[in-house]
């Protein structure tokens, strides 16, 4: 089946890429947009799900600095 | 021919070719290509792999050179550099797919050199680019493309481990619509591994290694590179290619370790209409014929169709030849490097290109028409009539003074300190740089026995508009010029031809000016040419870009460690002006400033009397008599001073002959030298290193500060 | 003293840390794919883009079949250094402490920087005085040290910031300041600044020589002895 792995920067550390998507944006119009993070999407196809968070704790994050989500 | 004969088959305008060069194509071939054939033909026949409206003019360029190993035609240039070492270099353009796609353009056009050089069997140890853009100051649109490639080329450079070393970059309102992004590479081989393209043996076993085949650049060489950029440019979008420098990575160490091994007998990169060139051009070097199975081919997308799979550009891919008996141990040192590697065909005598998909020929094409039947055409000059680009908008009245001149030029976007962009770049990794950017007119490399090799890289758009023949011979000697200052002996030239449309006549001519004027300064300098690249059509429907011959520059130097650099050293040295120096105004970037437009006549030179001037400096430089030389180039004498007092922290209180243009211009005639009096003898001495101030006598005063910040700060607000 | 010096696909500065730790004593090449260090008294994990840093820089090499040896000889004691992609490498591998983060810039940096030694003993800075500054060059794009407040209390009060850029010098927006980490026993260090392009005169700097002297006297006086 088919998963995806939303990866995100974890809140509190400093993410200079959502920073800087968030200053971009209103240059180009696009006004009252605020708290910009900017992650990662991994999308596979599993045949065992259950074995989905065991791949983001060891290969698919860095669970110091990183939070995902697991979508199926 | 009736028209019957055209309305079967238009497809051959979509692909660029004339309704002359498909009567040619059913000429040569006795019957009508059928879509694939036509599909190769279209890009083997473009301007960009065809050479249709440069080929002969290019004759005209000096190739010979005592030290010369391999000149024009092979996939690189290389000249001997002593020690069984040979040197490897090009430059090459891309300059469509930059404009389209910045980012990728300028990444794939590093990635596409680097493979050229080491597809001659050299290991790349270096690599120099050369860019144009429009304004920074008043087009968002040329700030973008101007952070996008540097951010390519950086990452493409620095990822794959060839440290970029130098380059330039200049800011024209005449490059808007077509910037320009020339990328050079140098690479290292031991004489016995070089290695040519030629495919020989029938029988013997072509190989493709590399990344998988996909959709990249379909029709990027016709569509992109042989005609003007107009409206719709989105549409073309698909068609730039996406490159990985980690392949690549892994694809230069096979390729050097297969030659190590003597595993190969050619070698040839896929770069422009991809496999087709590579294939065609490899039977064509040995006179011989290939046979290709498409189906043999690792594609990343399934459905591919055949002259997709021909004409693909996708990157990181090379093609070789091997005997039979060696492919197996070809194939093990593939797999060690994780490098694809799949055999796809076979050499024959038959002289002819043939592709088979599925059991079926579905192209069958004779060498000699792929390459050799190629029309050439002969460029109609013509000198325009009247100024062709105008001035730009005024920065300077003219009425500021010298010292306030002096900061604006320092501060303008073609001399601001580059620093915000080569600190993007990692200059160092391979341990060879001894002269990073801005240390040195020159960059300079370590050999393994202590002597060193320079580089340099150079060009001026806006003086070859002013006069193509002595515009394009200025790069020459300002090149020489810049290898004298680190002490290096020119050894041979690449160069890059950045010009409009040549079927208008006053470009035929600007380009028959410029090769005029590079193989006149070559002859006198005694450098053969011994590669290069053409772009054409950067035209935009306000006009051509500025002519714009990009000229790379190879030398060598006794030792490294005497190699020469900028910066003022030590207080108290004596300072001299050296060499036959008559600057003007005219094509100089005050002239800009101050809303000129690129006319008039340029200085004069006396190329034989430059040569005699580079050589003592060159034989100063070595015998370590100066401690700093600097060539005087844009902004002329006081920004060269001004260049060297910041290089080096210190200030200088000089007097300028009587009567010389402090902010005149002639590039590649004039140095300002420092060091011990001893060292400078028979030199016109004009002043004294000290302090921390400029001072030029009867004209300015500047603290050395306040030099550095207006350099510091022009680009910095860009980048 | 040998050392050995591990070569992933992608890694670049593998050669320049031979040529340097070969100015100090042997140094071997290890292959990735061989589970064997060759008898080496030292590691290095050096500098460049194995794997291309896809997914994040040193995930991917931190798994390759060499690194359950350089885990194995670290967690003995052995001396293992990691540079720039090396040591993010060692921060995936949880031999160091802390991740490398993106540039604040979001750009690659290439510049020549003033570290102060922060600890001028043991393996890696015992060549060195606490206070001294060494001009080393970094060029990184994914060279920012983070760690948590209290784990970055910890590393202080321990001594495991063995390096820091020196006062305006800061090219990465590191917490702290912090350059170069050791662990808990001090014998796997990590640092951003490329000691191996400091140590040639033609150069510049030769600075970075004094990491690799401290590690050969390490050895000397507490392996080969």
């Amino acid at each position: 089946m088919r998963a995806r792995v939303l990866v995100r920067p974890k809140a509190g550390i400093l993410d200079p890429q959502g920073q800087a998507v968030e200053r971009a944006l209103p240059a180009l119009g696009f006004e009252g947009v605020r708290n910009v993070h900017v992650g990662r999407l991994i999308e596979l196809d599993v045949e065992d799900p259950a074995r989905l968070p065991e791949m983001c704790e060891r290969l698919l994050t860095n669970p110091l600095i990183e939070d995902y989500e697991i979508e199926q | 021919m009736s028209n019957s004969t055209y309305s079967l088959d238009e497809r051959h305008r979509q692909l660029g070719l004339t309704d002359d060069e498909y009567a040619r194509i059913l000429d040569r071939l006795g019957r009508a290509p059928n879509d694939v054939e036509l599909a190769m033909l279209s890009l083997m026949w473009s301007e960009h792999c065809g050479y249709k409206h440069s080929r002969r003019l290019l004759r005209r360029l000096p190739k010979e050179g005592r030290h010369v190993l391999m000149g024009p035609g092979e996939n690189a240039g290389a000249v001997d550099v002593g020690g069984g070492i040979a040197v490897a270099f090009k430059v090459e353009s891309h300059n469509h797919p930059s404009a389209v796609e910045p980012f990728q353009g300028a990444a794939t056009g590093v990635g596409g050199i680097l493979r050229d050089v080491f597809a001659v069997g050299a290991r790349p140890v270096a690599v120099l680019d050369s860019l144009r853009f429009g304004e920074p100051s008043s087009s968002q649109r040329s700030r973008y493309l101007l952070d996008q490639a540097v951010a390519g080329i950086g990452h493409y450079g620095n990822s794959i481990g060839v440290p970029t070393v130098g380059g330039e970059i200049y800011f024209e309102s005449s490059y808007e619509q077509n910037c320009l992004v020339n990328a050079m590479c140098l690479g290292l081989a031991p004489h016995a591994r070089l290695i040519r393209s030629a495919a020989a043996g029938a029988g013997n076993v072509v190989v493709l290694l590399g990344a998988l085949t996909g959709r990249d650049g379909i029709g990027g060489a016709s569509v992109l590179a042989s005609a003007e950029l107009g409206e719709g440019d989105e549409a073309k979008r698909p068609s730039v290619q996406i490159g990985d420098p980690f392949t690549e990575k892994k694809l230069l160490e096979c390729c050097l370790e297969l030659l190590d091994r003597e595993l190969l007998v050619s070698l040839q990169d896929l770069g422009a209409a991809g496999l087709t060139s590579a294939a065609s051009e490899m039977a064509s070097g040995g006179g011989v014929g290939l046979t290709i199975d498409l189906c043999q081919i690792p594609l990343r997308e399934a459905d591919m169709e055949p002259f997709e799979i021909m004409v693909s550009e996708s990157q990181e891919r090379m093609l070789c030849v091997a005997r039979p008996e060696c492919v197996g141990a070809l194939l093990d040192v593939c797999e060690r490097w994780e490098v694809l590697a799949t055999t796809i065909g076979r050499v024959t005598d038959s002289g002819r290109l043939q592709v088979l998909h599925r059991g079926n020929v579905v192209a069958d094409i004779p060498v000699s028409v792929l390459i050799d039947d190629c029309p050439l055409y002969d460029l109609q000059p013509v000198p325009p009539s009247s100024d062709l680009y105008g001035g730009p908008e005024a920065v300077l009245s003219g009425d500021e003074s010298p010292a306030d001149t002096l900061l604006a030029l320092l501060g303008s976007a073609n001399l601001a300190s580059r620093r915000p962009v080569f600190e993007q770049y990692d200059p160092i990794v391979q341990s060879r740089t001894v002269r990073r950017p801005d240390e040195a007119d020159a960059a300079v490399l370590t050999l393994p026995d202590g002597s060193a090799i320079a580089v340099s890289i150079d060009g001026n758009g806006r003086r070859v508009a002013c006069d193509p023949r002595l515009g394009a011979a200025e790069a020459v000697y300002e090149c020489s010029a810049n290898l004298a200052c680190v002490g290096a002996e020119p050894l041979g030239l690449t160069n890059c031809l950045n010009f409009g449309n040549p079927e208008k006549p006053h470009v035929a001519w600007q380009l028959t000016e410029a090769v005029e004027g590079l193989a006149r300064a070559c002859e006198a300098f005694g450098i053969p040419v011994v590669g290069g690249n053409v772009s054409l059509y950067n035209e935009a429907p306000t006009g051509p870009i500025f002519p714009t011959p990009v000229v790379g520059m190879v030398g060598k130097l006794p030792s490294a460690a005497r190699a020469g650099q900028m910066g003022f050293a030590r207080e108290g040295d004596t300072i001299a002006l050296v060499g036959p120096f008559e600057p003007s105004l005219v094509g100089s970037e005050l002239a800009k400033l101050r809303g000129q437009a690129p006319v008039g006549e340029l200085p004069a030179a006396d190329a034989a009397a430059l040569r005699v001037v580079h050589e003592a400096i060159r034989a100063r430089v070595r015998a370590g008599a100066f401690r700093s030389a600097h060539d005087i180039a844009e902004g002329g004498v006081a920004v060269a001073l001004a260049e060297c007092c910041v290089a080096g922290g210190l200030g200088a209180s000089v007097r300028l002959p009587h009567g010389l243009d402090p902010f005149g211009e002639a590039p590649g005639r004039a140095f300002i030298v420092s060091g011990p009096a001893e060292g400078l003898t028979g030199f016109v001495v004009i002043g004294e290193v000290g302090g921390e101030v400029l001072r030029i006598e009867d004209l300015l005063e500047l603290a050395v500060c306040d030099l550095r910040e207006a350099r510091d700060s022009g680009l910095a607000e860009w980048v | 003293m040998k050392f050995g010096i591990v070569r992933f696909p992608g890694s670049c500065d593998d050669i320049d840390a031979l040529q340097a730790a070969s100015r100090v004593g042997d140094a071997v090449l290890l292959w990735h794919a061989d589970h064997d260090l060759q008898g080496v008294d030292a590691v290095i994990v050096p500098g460049g883009f194995s794997y291309g840093d896809y997914l994040r820089a040193g995930a991917i090499a931190r798994f390759a079949p060499v690194m359950v040896e350089v885990e194995e000889f670290a967690r003995a004691g052995g001396l293992v250094l990691g540079i720039c992609n090396g040591f993010q490498v060692l921060c995936e591998a949880h031999l160091l402490p802390g991740a490398l983060l993106a540039n604040v810039s979001l750009k690659f940096v290439f510049r020549q920087v003033e570290l102060e030694v922060v600890r001028g003993a043991g393996p890696f800075t015992g060549a060195c005085e606490a206070g001294e500054r060494l001009s080393i060059p970094v060029k990184h794009t994914t060279g920012r040290f983070y760690a948590p407040d209290p784990e970055l209390d910890r590393l202080e009060a321990s001594g495991q910031v063995l390096l820091r850029y020196a006062p305006g010098q800061n090219p990465n927006g590191s917490l702290r300041d912090i350059a170069g980490v050791c662990n808990e026993s001090r014998n796997v260090f990590g640092l951003m600044p490329h000691p191996e392009h400091a140590v040639d005169p033609l150069g510049g700097s030769v600075d970075g020589v004094k990491i690799f002297e401290s590690m050969r006297a390490h050895v000397e006086q507490h392996v080969l002895a």
